[in-house]
Formats: C-alpha cells, structure tokens, sequence
C-alpha cells in the first residue's frame, strides 16, 4: 500500500536552480526519489540531462554526493564504487546508478547487464524520456514508434521501443519496477523500497519531456498520467519473480477503464506525423503488452 | 632479506600488485595478460590478498571499475593488452582526467586488424597522449618492483600510471625474480591516503560541466575552468620525473636495486654509436652493442624507461657525446616514424649533440629481432652515417618491403 503523503522525508536534496529545463519530469522525479534514498547515497551518472540538472562547476544544486562519468560506464561505475566502498569498509551507503535511455537501453546495456548478472548491491535508475534529449531530440531505441526525433525527422520512428524490461528480468534481479513522477507517492514508496533490498535493483522511471516531447511545461504531470492511464506506460513492480501493478494501473486493471492511446499521442507534437496504420500498431502493441501484464498480474 | 623464486613476467606483477596491496581488482582476460588476471583471482580467492575482485564483461568498464573505486578511496589494479587497452581508450583520459593513482600493467601485443596475439608496443605508445606515466621495463625484477614503486609516484602526483612489459617475451618467459618481504614493501609504500574521497561525509559532484571560463562559487571564490585543470594536470606530469627519480633512489636504498629513475644506460662512457630502444628490445640491444665492440665499434645502449612524462633534458645529457644514434622501436606512427623517434629528435633540437638519427622498425607482431640482427642493422646505420649520410629513411628491420 502507498504510504501517506506525510510520510514523505520533508527534506530536500534538490536546492532551487537546476539548469533542468523548464517543466523537467525529470526535475519531479529525482527530488522524490532522492527524498527516499536519503543522506547516505552516493550517485554516479552519464552525460546526459541529469548531468546538465546538477549544474556547472563550480556550483550544484544536489546535496548528494555525485560521481559523473562517461556514457558507456554508468552501471560499471556503480559496480566500482560498490567495490571500492566494500574495501573502504563502508557498506552503509547506497549506490545508485542513474542514466537516460540512451546510456541505459543502447549504449550502457552492456556494464548493465554486467553488473546485474554480478548481482552488484545496487540500484541501477533510467529515466526514460524516449529519446537523446540532452543532444537535441534524437532517436534512441528507447523512443516509440510513429515519434518525429532530429534523427527520424520525416518518416517517423519506424519500430516500437526495445521492451527493456524484460531484459532486466531476465538477468533474475531481486527488485524492478517501474515509477512515473505524476504519481510521486508510488515512485517514494518504490525507492524506499529498493534501498532496503539488497541485490541488483531496477528501477524504470517514465519522464515527459516537454521540449523533446513537444508539449507545453506546465502538462508535464498531465502527459504523466495520460500515458499510465492509456497504459503505454503501466506502473508496476517485480519482486522476487512476482508481477504486481501498482497505484493507479493497479486501479486500471481492476476496473478496466484504460484509455485509448490516441489520449496520449494527439496531446504531443512529436506525434504528429503518426499515420493511422501506426496508430493502430500502436493501440495493439499496447493492448498485447498490457493482456501479458494482466495476465502475470493474476498469477 | 629477499627470496629469489623464478616466474613469468605476470607473475611478477600479480606479486608486485600483491605486495602493493590493492584493496579493488577489476580485469578481463586478453591474451597475453590473462595469467596475470588468473593469479590475482587465484590470490583473492585463497585469501593471501584481501581485496574484492570484480569480473568485469569488458575492459572500458575494468578501467571504470577503478576509477570509481578510487574515488572512494581504494587501491586499486587493473591490467590489459592490446585491442582491451584501445577499448580502454576513452576511460584512460577519464582516469587521467579525474586525477587518479590507477596502476595499470599494459602487456604490450600487436593490435589488429590483421590479429596479432605477438608482442610489439603499439597498443601503449598509442595512448600516449591520455595523461598517463609510461614506464616500459626490460625483464621480470623490473616488473615487479617497477609496479610497487608505481603506486609511490602515482599517488604522490595524483595520476595514473602505466606498467608495460612485453607480451611473451617476459610475460610468458620464466627468469630469476628476488620478491621482497611485504613489511620492506609496506614501509617504502604506506596506505593510500588521498586529500579527497566522494562521501555523505562530505559531499560533492565530482567531474561535472565546466565552462570555458574560470567561475566564482557561492562563496565567491574563482575556481577553476578547464584549461586550468588541464594545465594542471601538465604541470603534475612536469612534476613526475623529479618524482620518478627520488622513488628510485629511496627503492634502491630500500632493497638494493636500481632500474634506472627515467632511461638506463649500457656502456655509454665512452660510446660513439648510441642505440636506443624500450623495454626488451633495449635489453637485447645492449648484446648487440657487446657484439659490436668487439669489432671495434665504441657502441652503447640508453633504454628510455619512462616514455611519459618524456626526459627530454635527461636524454639531451645522455645523447651528447654521440657521433650517431640508432633507435629501434616496436610501434610506428603511421605516415611519419617511430613515435619514440619523434620525441628524441625534439628533444635534441638546439643541442650540443647533431648526431644523425636512424630510425629501425623491428619486431611488430612478436616478429623476432635477435642481437645479431640489431648489431648488423646498427652497423650498416653507423658505416653509412661514417660516410656523411646523415638523413637514412626510417627502416622496417627484418621485413620484406618489396
């Protein structure tokens, strides 16, 4: 069950003036997620738009202490710190792994998998805003079919999203889940989780990109909730084998009031050039994606 | 005081690793580095070195692994060859880059394509300009000690160094190898104790953006951009080979043997002909300037032991009373000469010494030189030098050329 609103630490690990863009979910998500992990974290990250959030030298907004390294090695990275605080005796501190889709699903899928099938003791985060925003809205393996990206500026992204989660299930990692910032309660509670876990923990973070995206900054949390509610993005979580939704596509699946996707997709720019026939893959990708939840949901 | 025990060049430097006690190891195998990475797992996992040991699935995130180790303040090794060095590549600038004492054994081979598993050094003389120490060495005694004493330098100049032997020619080649006893070792290498770790103790964002230009922080002191840590990184390297020598100096007072701080010299006192060379092919060139006294031919050798930082002033001392000088290096930089050729010609530039430089290409690809071969080469060089030829293009020793 999702803990109360209250419960949340009122602390703050995210100081006013992150170099974030406007309307960032991903601004939303880390200061929640940051607020679950607490003081005794260290995080290591890519190039990428959380990179850009903590700032310019000599100055950051993040209290946490924070290790920045190259694309490919986030989760190497990870494995290191793990290591070298296991040598250092200090065995009290969560590593977190944090990358987008670009430096999770392509070009860091490879000291990922490593480090889960080492079972390293920690959690691995990617932000997911479907795309490479940081560089300017290119097409990742990440970004979903029928998308206009500076990379797929004509015809569309022509195949669905990589299902990067079932790669992590298949590495037999002790937690995964998947949270959204327009529902902060279930992403605080998933973290509080993970932290208690030990083990490789995933964790899958959906994020509205307002520029990249194409929609206004204020609907961030608007298109958050669109795309759990039309289940292009359902909220749930893996333990131990186990499928379990969560929150509001826990509501969803019980009720099952799912919207259709044309919801989400007509309310963001990028998919304007999406034709019928790729609204309708997309409809059944989603309907086939979201019967094999249900069905493991009822196992 | 010291047991001599006869051992590869790998398991030289497992035991200088061991001995050097590093707390994290993170590797993955390449021929001809792999029995190094078996004997540290072997060491690890018996419990005679206690340190964590991660498998990594590639050698980007093997250098990775230890620079993040580092970060929190461990001790840590890693060792490769080769196309893993290159697939290293980027994480050796960030090693460099975060200013971090990361010892690395590079046990040089061929790269592809074509494939090599043979012996050259062109994987490290590549890497030339990642910010890392080079020292090349020319048997096992030199390996292991080579490795304790590069944990000395690496941590009093805060970057990275790198060991390299030859792939074969000492990593598989059994010799004579004194291991000292680990409380000498501990005494000349104390604990790594860094000025700055990443911890909730202390938090900070390390190796984030920076902009072009110096900018003040919330309190409003100007800190660095980063051309200035870039120059600083420079200037730690201009720093090293004072370093370099006083480590040697304390280590040969310590266990009573001296490898030379930056180069090595053989018979040099009096010599006319200088051949010089890295690692075993410098070796093997002092027989050949044996073999070439013996005709009458005053020759000597100077083996360069630190490639990085260059010892240019060093070098320009030791080549100044040469009548001529005979490089032969394992590398070529593609559409120029030998990369170690380059640097001593600058070095030279406006000294007392205008000796004619040659320049021999030789063993690529585990192909053999023997001393014979160098001593004919040489004195070909020399005999032709005798004659006024003073700009010989550079030569592929011991290859057809068509």
């Amino acid at each position: 069950m999702p803990e109360n609103l209250f419960k949340i630490n009122a602390k703050e690990y995210i100081l006013p003036g992150t170099r974030a863009c406007q309307g960032c979910g991903l601004s939303l998500a880390y200061r929640y997620a940051l607020k679950a992990l607490r003081e005794n974290t260290i995080v290591t990250l890519p190039a990428s738009c959380l990179c850009v959030l903590h700032g310019i030298y000599p100055s950051t907004p993040v209290m946490i202490p924070c290790l920045n390294n190259s694309f490919a090695s986030t989760a190497a990275s990870a494995s290191g710190l793990v290591a070298g605080l296991q040598a250092m005796n200090r065995t009290d501190i969560t590593v977190m792994a944090i990358a987008g889709d670009g430096g999770t699903f392509d070009m860091g899928i490879q000291a990922l998998s490593g480090a889960a099938e080492r079972g390293t003791d920690f959690i691995y985060c990617c932000y997911d805003n479907e795309g490479y925003m940081n560089t300017g809205t290119q097409r990742s393996s990440a970004t979903p079919l029928g998308a206009l990206t500076t990379t797929t500026p004509i015809a569309t992204k022509q195949q669905h999203k990589k299902d990067f989660i079932k790669i992590m299930e298949a590495h037999d990692i002790a937690y995964l889940a998947t949270a959204s910032p327009a529902y902060p309660i279930d992403l605080y509670d998933k973290f509080v989780k993970a932290k208690k876990i030990r083990g490789t923990r995933y964790l899958h973070l959906y994020i509205p990109c307002p520029p990249g995206w194409v929609f206004p900054p204020k609907d961030t949390v608007k298109m958050g909730r669109l795309a759990v509610e039309t289940g292009v993005t359902p909220l749930f979580e893996i333990e131990n084998g186990r499928f379990r939704f969560t929150g509001r596509s826990k509501s969803m699946a019980e009720k099952g009031n799912r919207l259709p996707v044309i919801n989400y997709l007509e309310k963001q720019g990028r998919f304007r050039k999406m034709n019928i026939e790729q609204l309708q893959q997309m409809q059944r990708w989603v309907d086939g994606k979201w019967q094999e939840y249900q069905r493991r949901a009822q196992e | 005081m010291s047991n001599v025990q006869i051992m590869t060049g790998n398991s030289a430097a497992a035991i200088g690793a061991k001995l050097s006690a590093v707390q994290v190891v993170a590797a993955y195998p390449i021929t001809p580095q792999s029995q190094l990475a078996e004997i540290l797992s072997q060491y690890i996992e018996g419990g005679e070195l206690k340190a964590e040991y991660v498998r990594v699935e590639g050698e980007h995130s093997a250098l990775t692994v230890c620079i993040s180790a580092s970060t929190v303040g461990a001790r840590v090794f890693t060792a490769t060859s080769a196309n893993g060095l290159l697939y290293m590549h980027e994480q050796l600038h960030w090693a460099a880059g975060s200013r971090l004492p990361i010892v690395m054994c590079c046990v040089n081979r061929g790269v592809g394509a074509p494939w090599t598993i043979f012996n050259d050094q062109q994987d490290s003389l590549a890497q030339r300009d990642t910010g890392w120490i080079q020292i090349y060495c020319r048997n096992n005694q030199e390996i292991l000690d080579t490795v304790i004493q590069a944990y000395r330098i690496a941590e009093a100049v805060y970057a990275p160094v790198m060991v390299n032997y030859d792939g074969f020619v000492l990593s598989h080649t059994m010799m004579p190898v004194a291991v000292p006893d680990s409380e000498t070792v501990r005494d000349f290498l104390p604990p790594y104790r860094p000025h700055t770790i990443l911890s909730p103790d202390d938090p900070r964002n390390l190796n984030p953006v920076l902009f072009p230009w110096r900018r003040e922080n919330s309190a409003g002191v100007l800190c660095d951009g980063y051309m200035e840590m870039r120059y600083k990184l420079q200037a730690a390297l201009e720093k090293a080979p004072a370093v370099i020598q006083e480590t040697n100096r304390l280590f040969t007072a310590a266990f009573g043997r001296d490898h030379g701080g930056l180069h090595w010299e053989y018979r040099t006192e009096d010599a006319e002909l200088l051949l010089v060379g890295m690692g075993s092919l410098a070796s093997e060139a002092t027989a050949a300037a044996d073999l070439l006294r013996e005709e009458g031919i005053r020759a000597g050798v100077i083996g360069v032991r630190v490639f990085r930082p260059f010892p240019a002033r060093e070098l320009r001392a030791a080549c100044a009373r040469a009548k001529g000088i005979v490089i032969f290096e394992k590398g070529i930089s593609y559409g120029y000469e030998g990369a170690l050729c380059s640097e001593l010609k600058a070095a030279l530039y406006r000294a007392e010494s205008q000796a004619p430089i040659h320049n021999y290409i030789a063993g690529l690809g585990g192909r053999d030189v023997k001393a014979r071969e160098l001593a004919d080469a040489a004195r070909t060089s020399w005999q032709a030098m005798e004659k006024g030829n003073y700009d010989q293009p550079t030569s592929w020793l011991n290859c057809y050329t068509g």
